[in-house]
């Protein structure tokens, strides 16, 4: 019940962020230097095809109407129509939007498949030489930038080897995993970086705590020590920092898809900003708030769940 | 030593924990004995390796140390025994409970659950019969309303509530050994006398053995059967609780019995052991408490005194162990 409630409420609190969210997009977009009659047109247009272009786009009126237009269109589903693909932006970004959302939670899934079991090993072996390989390793990894070990994994198993495409999306489930794995792996191994150090420290902590030491006493069996007592309490703090990594990598889609050419939504965005494209800009920049507000809301829901002292509050 | 068989013999256990280079003796050549039924006192300041020699008792220290001696249990040494084996000893046959209610259960699971892991990890219950005789236990220690309490955590305890918890977590599989460490130091006064009463009246009950780890000499004169006062690592005196309070023969007894107030007058100065225990890290090279003892001879800074037996299931490790005169003086 309470965390039904719960719910509700952040679901409440999303509303006015949304507002903001609106307001901020809206006049950033419009305070851009360049003009999209212009970017529509061409440099050789003449003033009076501006002036209709503009009149079409509703350019012309009075900020606050337009503000007004936008906000009752967005509410009804309706961003507008792309200039760049002549399209509604809604269509556009329904199309696009599951390529990215797979990519994600691919590539979220990959760092956890990679930083959990190393974590352990790590935290097990602290400061042995198993630690401080991982460490090491990793260390190296958090400090390359992501676009260059993406080429990197582009030239070495995609071009030479052959072993994954260079591009593409592919039609199936498993043709999609064969295709994104060099993306995912790209953004993963960055994510979990992170990931594995802050939850290497979190299980050292915790295996120090006196209820593990109390629950050896009990007599449980290792697996049950570190499974239930140890990775639940250590996981706490790197939800939450997991939650933040999600908020970041979305917007590392738009590098990551660009590299490999993967038609998502990231891809679609540094298009649309090259193009001038408002409408779709405006679009693909709300369609990010709700993703990663949706993200804090989920980290928020599990870390709840996994900790019934934050349920009260 | 007892009359009753020994179910715990601990013999020259030592224990020694490495901080940056440095070699800490945590517990020194430790030995001692548990009868079936037998309540053992173990005495000392913080930081005389009280706990740690629990902990070592049941492997829990060898994780962060080097732990030598052995620890028979039946007459099974299970100081070097792998994990593996050990985990059905522990909390089976010798369990423990700790000094801090607030941070030794997990926050995140509910009582319930912590009580009924241990019945899984060493009977054949099933769901049911262990939900039922978590129930028995929390009602044996006097938690009210048992059954609709199982499914709370422990932040919704209050602290002598989590230390009831925790000792019917502790007794859940019918030990035969409890090693208690300092259960009731966290407590109010009042909750104390409750905690210890109902650790006693249970160990009677079920026949078991108990470590009891204090630092209040009042808790082991009313308790305990044998005591042992343990300075800086080692045991310096042991034996039958009666003589051990009333005919102390090491002067740090001596001392501890003299710090507990005893018809003074109100508002007079209260008797300290002068000086503080010696550093782990730079232990003097004779007897460890020499430097703060007023008996010391030239010889207890060049030597440690062996613990010696100077009577049946008495001994003491003084050169110059006090006599029953200047006990009774001091």
């Amino acid at each position: 019940m309470a965390i039904i409630q719960y719910t509700l409420k952040r679901l409440l609190l999303m509303i006015p962020t949304f507002f903001l969210v609106m307001i901020i997009i809206f006049l950033l977009v419009r305070f851009l230097p360049g003009d999209p009659a212009i970017a529509i047109a061409g440099d050789r247009a003449s003033d009076a095809d501006l002036a209709a272009i503009r009149e079409r786009l509703g350019l012309n009126q009075p900020l606050l109407v337009q503000f007004w237009l936008f906000v009752t269109n967005t509410l009804q589903g309706d961003l507008g129509r792309s200039i760049l693909m002549r399209a509604p932006v809604t269509d556009i970004i329904y199309d696009r939007l599951p390529t990215t959302i797979f990519l994600t939670v691919y590539a979220v899934s990959l760092s956890l498949l990679i930083a959990g079991p190393l974590a352990f090993v790590a935290a097990l072996n602290r400061n042995k030489w198993p630690d401080a390989v991982i460490r090491t390793v990793f260390q190296v990894g958090l400090s390359m930038p992501v676009f260059y070990i993406g080429l990197i994994l582009l030239t070495f198993l995609a071009a030479q080897l052959r072993w994954f495409p260079v591009g593409g999306y592919g039609d199936t489930f498993i043709e999609r995993l064969h295709h994104l794995f060099l993306p995912a792996v790209t953004v993963a191994l960055y994510t979990s970086a992170i990931i594995m150090r802050n939850l290497r420290s979190a299980i050292i902590e915790v295996l120090d705590a006196e209820y593990v030491q109390f629950a050896r006493a009990k007599g449980l069996p290792d697996r049950l020590v570190l499974g239930r007592h140890v990775l639940r309490n250590a996981l706490i703090s790197t939800v939450t920092l997991l939650g933040l990594s999600i908020g970041n990598l979305m917007s590392g889609t738009l590098v990551t898809e660009t590299v490999f050419a993967v038609p998502g939504v990231g891809r679609l965005m540094l298009e649309a900003i090259f193009a001038r494209d408002y409408p779709l800009i405006q679009g693909l920049t709300l369609t990010f708030a709700v993703l990663v507000s949706v993200v804090f809301l989920l980290t928020d829901l599990f870390q709840s769940t996994l900790d019934p002292r934050m349920r009260l509050t | 030593m007892s009359d009753t068989q020994p179910i715990l013999e601990v013999e020259n256990l030592c224990t020694t924990f490495t901080r940056g280079g440095v070699a800490l003796p945590a517990v020194r050549d430790v030995s001692f004995n548990v009868g079936k039924g037998e309540v053992l006192g173990l005495v000392g300041e913080s930081g005389s390796g009280k706990s740690v020699t629990l902990r070592s008792i049941l492997g829990l220290s060898r994780r962060y140390g080097d732990v030598t001696g052995s620890v028979k249990w039946m007459g099974q040494d299970i100081a070097q025994m792998p994990e593996r084996k050990l985990r059905h000893i522990r909390g089976r046959d010798i369990a423990m409970i700790f000094q801090e209610p607030m941070t030794s259960l997990n926050p995140l699971l509910t009582v319930g659950l912590q009580l009924t892991e241990t019945l899984k990890a060493h009977t054949d219950m099933g769901r049911a019969a262990r939900r039922d005789r978590a129930i028995e236990m929390l009602d044996h220690v006097g938690i009210p309303a048992a059954a609709s309490r199982l499914n709370e955590y422990p932040h919704q305890f209050s602290g002598g509530m989590r230390q009831r918890v925790m000792i019917a977590i502790a007794l859940a599989a019918s030990p035969k050994l409890l090693l208690a460490d300092e259960p009731t130091t966290a407590l109010d006064v009042t909750i104390q006398a409750q905690i210890l009463d109902l650790i006693l009246s249970l160990a009677d009950e079920l026949e078991m053995g108990v470590i009891l780890v204090t630092h209040d000499l009042g808790v082991v004169a009313q308790t305990c059967k044998k005591a042992a006062v343990m300075y800086a690592g080692r045991i310096v005196e042991q034996g039958d609780v009666r003589q051990v309070l009333r005919a102390p023969r090491h002067p740090y007894t001596v001392g501890l019995m003299r710090s507990v107030p005893q018809d003074v007058p109100p508002r007079s100065q209260l008797y300290t052991v002068p000086g503080t225990p010696p550093s782990l890290e730079a232990l003097p090279q004779g007897c460890a408490f020499a430097p703060r003892c007023q008996g010391r001879t030239e010889g207890c800074l060049v030597a440690r005194p062996p613990l010696a037996t100077i009577a049946q299931g008495r001994s003491v490790a003084c050169f110059n162990p006090v006599t029953d005169a200047q006990g009774a003086a001091a």
